[in-house]
């Protein structure tokens, strides 16, 4: 059990290699035949033919930041949702109830923030 | 198998346990490559079968002149994009503007790790695949993120930031949406879910949760109608816009590979796998996965392009409670079938 459970890691990890190898090896092999012109419209960053203006790394609106804090109570809470899955039909009705009230509390959590304009993106 | 696989190698010196473990190693690395290079040759044939099909929805030919039907479409087009100028900006940062897509052709390829072709056609056979799958399908994000920071443009950065929100949104809903599988099931082994589906698919049974995982898989793999992250009528071509040559081919194969996993992993999950009646388990595998592939390409053909907003409402104000909803009647029903 163990063995198999070890040996199944090492496929991912051979996986893993023969992909990395496959890319470096392809970027490589373009890289040899592939022709250089470089010209100093070409160097400039690409803005419909137009003159670039200003720096492209500027402030971006906040609502992005907001979305990634939902993410982040969501994401756990699904991570917590899992191992219950997983026992729950050992963990019978008193797990079910339970996780029935963490979900109630993260759905008031989630009606909050949309009552609270959270999820308006305008 | 192994041992008769083994004599027939010319191992035998090695004593009879050796041997059988060697023969073992040499069947799964064949595996390891036929997987590979499967799913790298669907991918790639996959771009001539969506051009094709794309062009009978809408009344034209497609690529037909390379070849029979225009079967070597990809491999002139895999030709020319070798021999194309595939510059860094300078103004980028080169080493995340190289390593973008390299993660997404790595991460998308490491989650067909787990997805079981036959019973004991499957690379690693992980008593967390579906876990695994979650995991490596969200690395993506850091791969479209980071080429679109990378490539300091504001058409970049732009789809790089609504990749971040969209897909890190979409990931959520995908994962909640499996839970309900799992309390089926009661094991996150994409073997086991697969048996657990001799008598009934779980979609059946999981409707709401395939609803959500067919679009959060549409959103995470960014096509159409939710690849507002490269949007071409207001992006240019969104976070790889400043790509060329390969490494903008790799973003193409990437999504291709993308669409080949999630159509893989819902046979999985909901619609019964390798199992079905008559023909051998792989032939049903890959008739399944290509009804959805060509569902995929379908709806590209038909749907246009919801706002971002919009795309945020119908996740966060319908897609979640949904899943939330979906985990409790499942879990009830089960509850009470036991009783």
């Amino acid at each position: 059990m163990t063995t198999a459970f070890l040996t199944n890691w090492i496929y991912v990890a051979v996986f893993i290699v023969a992909g990395a190898a496959m890319v470096v090896g392809i970027l490589l092999m373009s890289r040899l035949v592939y022709p250089i012109h470089p010209s100093p419209e070409k160097y400039s960053t690409y803005e419909c033919g137009i003159e670039p203006v200003g720096d492209s790394w500027h402030p971006f609106a906040v609502r992005y930041h907001i979305f990634a804090l939902l993410f982040l109570v969501f994401d756990v809470e699904a991570i917590f949702l899992f191992p219950w899955a997983i026992t729950f039909r050992r963990l019978g009705t008193s797990g079910f109830v339970e996780v029935l009230v963490f979900i109630a509390v993260l759905a008031v959590g989630l009606a909050y923030a949309w009552l609270k304009g959270a999820l308006e993106w305008v | 198998m192994s041992e008769a696989a083994c004599h027939a190698l010319g191992l035998a010196g090695f004593g009879a346990l050796a041997t059988a473990a060697w023969a073992t190693v040499l069947y799964d690395l064949v595996i390891v490559l036929v997987v590979l290079v499967g799913v790298l040759s669907i991918a790639a044939g996959l771009t001539w079968f969506e051009r094709r099909l794309l062009s009978f929805f809408q009344d034209r030919l497609g690529p037909n002149r390379v070849g029979p039907a225009g079967l070597l479409q990809p491999l002139a087009d895999m030709v020319k994009m070798f021999f194309k100028e595939d510059w860094i900006p300078p103004f980028a940062d080169p080493a995340l503007f190289v390593l973008a897509p390299a993660i997404i052709i790595v991460s998308v390829l490491l989650a067909f790790v787990v997805v079981p072709v036959t019973g004991s056609f499957v690379i690693a056979d992980l008593n967390i695949g579906l876990l695994f799958f979650l995991a490596m399908s969200s690395l993506g994000v850091y791969s479209v993120a980071l080429a679109g920071w990378s490539s300091a443009s504001k058409y970049s950065v732009i789809g790089g930031l609504r990749a971040a929100a969209q897909m890190m949104s979409y990931e959520v809903f995908m994962g909640l949406a499996l839970t309900g599988v799992v309390l089926l099931s009661g094991s996150f082994d994409l073997n086991r879910i697969v048996a657990g589906q001799r008598g009934l698919w779980y979609v059946v049974p999981q409707l709401p949760g395939f609803l959500v995982f067919l679009l959060a898989g549409f959103a995470e793999m960014r096509r159409i109608p939710f690849d507002l992250v490269e949007a071409e009528s207001e992006l240019v071509a969104g976070y790889r816009t400043e790509y060329s040559g390969m490494k903008s081919g790799m973003f193409l194969v990437g999504e291709y590979l993308g669409m080949t996993l999630i159509s893989a992993l819902i046979v999985t999950i909901y619609f019964g796998g390798w199992l079905g009646p008559g023909l051998p388990g792989f032939v049903w595998f890959l008739i399944k996965i290509f009804i959805f592939i060509a569902f995929f390409i379908l709806v590209r053909a038909t749907l246009p392009r919801p706002r971002y907003d919009q795309l945020m409402d119908l996740g966060w104000k319908i897609l979640l409670p949904l899943c939330l909803v979906n985990l409790a009647v499942t879990g009830a029903i089960i509850l009470a079938v036991q009783r």
